[in-house]
């Protein structure tokens, strides 16, 4: 009975088109998506440019990004300086470029963390259920009730300032939003027949989670996980701006926004905008780049 | 012979340009009454108490309302010994009885803005508040008048302060510009009446507060000073934000901004304003300085301390520094300048600031190697959540020291829980300090490079009884020149020998207002001459 309602609900069509997807080779398969996701493609080539330039940072850039050249402060961009000098003399560029580092990896550390904390507790939610369910919903209810930012500062607030503790700071909130979007689809998965299936075949609680719950929570999974490296990339920032995130004299894009956006904004404005616009354009990618995730992960969206 | 003509011409000509622009500036000069004189306030005031208080953000909305006994002239606020009569009459009086006994005779024309008359009684009740304050009544300045003995009226128009001992530090000390005149009748009845309401005897009433927008005061018609105050009266706008500040400056929706700007808020009005904009600068009775925690290791070990200020090019520091942050003097732990500072070439002896910032730093090199400090380790430098001036210059620092193998990882906290941890838990290895005075007093303002336990405000925890005993003979001094051999040995003892705290750089004040605000003089401390009675507007 319940498997003719799923065959109601996914024609055989999609279900051959799925196959047939399954089956194409990588670099085809790659070919479609480009051709079907052209901003989502311009975004990958964003993020892995941005990954590229983080890994080699050293190579890369052409000053030590926290060396002073005190002679040369404030200097416009120029030859030697391609975008410029701050207030210390520091190279923007060499800057930029090491504070794609520390973008990267305090947006991936967190995003990984906070999307995985939530997959497990959202999953175990659904699958135990009863008042165990109840008393972690009320709780992530309570979290969604502040803005990331809000629950971030209290999280400074409490565990202090420097990178380590940004991670945490940042990583937190994101775990209730997870949770609660995968449990969502993990609720639906737990009463599917081969759930039951497993379940009746004696399987332990833990493999059927793991085998059979969790794999199917992957797509949400995989898309919270770049709409939070975004995000986190963004809080990051906030919180550097506001003299919390990471500490002087590390390069990060927030903390050279907080040095000179606002003192030098007339006098030497390309302290602010270069930095800004490389925050932008990261989000942007992580953005983009989950939209497009998105719109080829979830079936839904796909047969439009 | 043509030539000769045609430089007299010139002459006679330019001599006819100079009288006739000497007379329009001294037209202009000519204080117009009227106006409300509008200012940006960069903080709220805590409570309205200046006894209890030491901030700024009290003194500039609020120091109007006030009289003090004596204050810094306010036509020549930049001198360092000009203190005249506020509310007492005549000059400031000479000491008697061998420098113990200072009479002050107090104005009869002087009121309460309630209408009633002050008195020496008032101004007594003021100073016993401020001297020795009964239980749960909080003074900050109390520790700066240890050498008075009393202080008694015995009539309504005499004030008599007797001293322990005679003491240069006493008059500069009394002039503080928080000492508020209160009434004796209002403090009788509650001592924490001043704490929410305001009565003065100053140039201005109190008219209304916004709180988080602005404060605003009237013309007092019975001022004592007569024919002042010139304005109509004054609003001042609280803005946190620098940014919000300068801008309002810039849109003339205000005139001017007491505390001071960094160099690069100047340049842009300058730029954007031109001869609207008016810029006075001043050195700042403020330094900036690092202590290390002498109950750390490896800061408990004074070579260690030493390699730190060593490695410091503070001559440098000066030129590039005065760039970005408020900051540009080399100077020592006195205000550069006074009678009792040393002088540059006295400085250059102590190390740290010696001119040949190499030879500094191989030496901080080798005490570092001496010592055995692990040098692999990144030790916690703490730094006040301020940019200016502070990240700016710690920033700086952080680099000066890695560049003799010492690293230090920056941690910067708000004000609140920076001050928490260098008064309480006191986690940290080396933290940013500063010492912020009012009228220039090196005899009192040295106060806080004494030990532990005689100091409140000394936050490396050592204790130095030599320095003690250095400051303990030089209070007692009247001369001039002993007690400046004295302050020399306390700033070697201190910086070099015991090397226990460390000044790197003077602020630099910079106040950039608006043209038409005439008769006000930048002084060496945003908490002096802010009666605000001589100002007027040129519009």
């Amino acid at each position: 009975m319940t498997g003719e309602a799923i065959a109601v609900r996914l024609p055989r069509a999609d279900i051959e088109a799925e196959l047939a997807a399954a089956r194409r080779p990588f670099f085809k398969a790659l070919g479609t998506w480009v051709r079907n996701q052209p901003l989502g493609t311009v975004s990958l080539l964003g993020i892995i440019f941005l990954i590229f330039m983080a890994i080699f940072a050293p190579q890369l850039s052409p000053f030590d990004p926290v060396v002073p050249h005190y002679d040369e402060m404030l200097a416009a961009p120029n030859a030697e300086y391609w975008l410029g000098t701050d207030q210390y003399g520091r190279d923007i560029l060499s800057r930029i470029i090491w504070g794609a580092r520390t973008a990267l990896y305090i947006g991936f550390t967190c995003a990984i963390l906070g999307s995985t904390l939530g997959l497990v507790l959202g999953v175990a939610s659904a699958y135990i259920g009863g008042w165990f369910d109840l008393v972690i919903q009320r709780m992530i209810d309570v979290f969604l009730a502040f803005p990331l930012i809000i629950l971030a500062l209290v999280a400074v607030a409490v565990f202090g300032t420097g990178t380590d503790k940004v991670i945490i700071a940042i990583a937190l909130p994101f775990v209730p939003e997870c949770a609660r979007v995968v449990r969502a689809g993990a609720l639906a998965l737990r009463e599917l027949p081969y759930v039951d299936a497993a379940r009746a075949l004696g399987f332990s609680n833990l493999r059927i989670i793991l085998r059979h719950i969790v794999p199917n929570c992957m797509a949400t999974y995989l898309i919270m996980l770049t709409s939070f490296l975004g995000q986190a990339i963004l809080t990051e920032a906030s919180l550097s701006y506001l003299g919390l995130g990471v500490q002087e004299p590390n390069a990060a894009w927030g903390l050279m926004l907080q040095g000179g956006a606002e003192e030098y904004a007339e006098s030497a404005m390309w302290i602010a905008v270069f930095p800004g616009l490389a925050i932008t354009l990261a989000v942007f990618a992580f953005n983009l780049f989950g939209d497009a995730l998105r719109d080829t992960l979830d079936p839904k969206l796909r047969a439009r | 012979m043509k030539s000769i003509r045609r430089k007299a011409v010139c002459t006679a000509l330019a001599a006819i340009a100079f009288g006739i622009s000497a007379a329009g500036s001294a037209g202009a000069q000519t204080p117009k009454r009227g106006g409300i004189l509008e200012f940006v306030v960069p903080d709220e005031p805590p409570s309205y108490d200046g006894h209890r208080e030491g901030t700024f953000a009290l003194i500039h909305p609020v120091g109007p309302f006030y009289s003090l006994l004596i204050r810094i002239n306010p036509d020549n606020p930049s001198s360092l010994t000009d203190i005249v009569c506020d509310v007492c009459v005549g000059k400031v009086p000479a000491p008697t009885d061998d420098n113990t006994t200072y009479t002050f005779k107090i104005r009869g024309d002087v009121k309460f803005h309630t209408g009633e008359k002050l008195t020496a009684q008032d101004v007594v009740a003021t100073y016993k508040k401020i001297i020795w304050p009964p239980e749960g009544v909080r003074s900050q300045r109390r520790q700066m008048y240890s050498m008075v003995e009393s202080v008694n009226a015995p009539d309504d128009s005499t004030v008599v302060f007797k001293l322990k001992f005679a003491s240069n530090a006493f008059i500069p000390a009394l002039a503080s510009p928080f000492n508020w005149i209160y009434q004796k009748s209002v403090l009788d009845k509650d001592m924490h009446w001043y704490e929410k309401n305001i009565n003065g005897s100053g140039p201005f009433i109190f008219k209304e507060r916004e709180a988080g927008a602005f404060m605003r005061g009237e013309r007092n018609p019975d001022y004592h000073h007569k024919g002042l105050p010139y304005l109509d009266g004054f609003k001042a706008i609280f803005a946190k934000k620098e940014s919000l500040r300068v801008q309002a400056i810039r849109g003339d929706r205000a005139a001017i901004e007491f505390r001071g700007f960094p160099p690069a808020a100047r340049d842009d009005l300058v730029k954007a304003l031109g001869k609207e904009i008016t810029v006075q600068e001043s050195v700042w009775n403020c330094g900036i300085s690092f202590v290390p925690n002498h109950k750390r290791k490896p800061f408990d070990d004074v070579r260690v301390r030493r390699a730190l200020t060593l490695a410091v090019d503070r001559w440098g520091g000066s030129k590039y520094l005065s760039k970005i942050a408020l900051v540009k003097t080399v100077g020592g732990i006195t205000y550069p300048g006074h009678a009792l500072s040393p002088t540059n070439e006295e400085m250059q002896q102590i190390a740290g600031w010696w001119p040949d910032i190499k030879k500094s730093r191989a030496e901080a090199r080798r005490l570092l190697k001496e010592s055995g400090a692990d040098l692999s380790k990144e030790y916690k430098f703490l730094v006040r959540g301020v940019d200016q001036p502070y990240k700016i210059v710690a920033t700086w620092l952080v680099d000066q020291w890695k560049q003799v193998g010492i690293n230090f990882k920056q941690e910067t906290h708000p004000t609140g829980p920076y001050l928490n941890i260098l008064r309480q838990t006191k986690e940290f290895d080396v933290s940013t300090d500063a010492s912020c005075n009012y009228v220039v007093n090196p005899l009192v303002d040295v106060t806080k490079y004494l030990s532990a336990d005689r100091s409140s405000i000394q936050y490396g925890q050592f204790i130095d009884r030599d320095v003690d005993a250095a400051y303990d003979k030089m209070i007692r001094l009247t001369d001039v020149k002993e007690q400046r051999k004295l302050m020399l040995d306390i700033t070697k003892l201190t910086l070099d020998t015991h090397a226990n705290q460390f000044s790197i750089l003077w602020w630099h004040r910079i106040v950039p207002h608006r043209s038409y605000v005439k008769g006000w003089k930048i002084s060496p401390s945003h908490h002096m001459n802010q009666h605000l009675d001589n100002v007027w507007l040129d519009k």
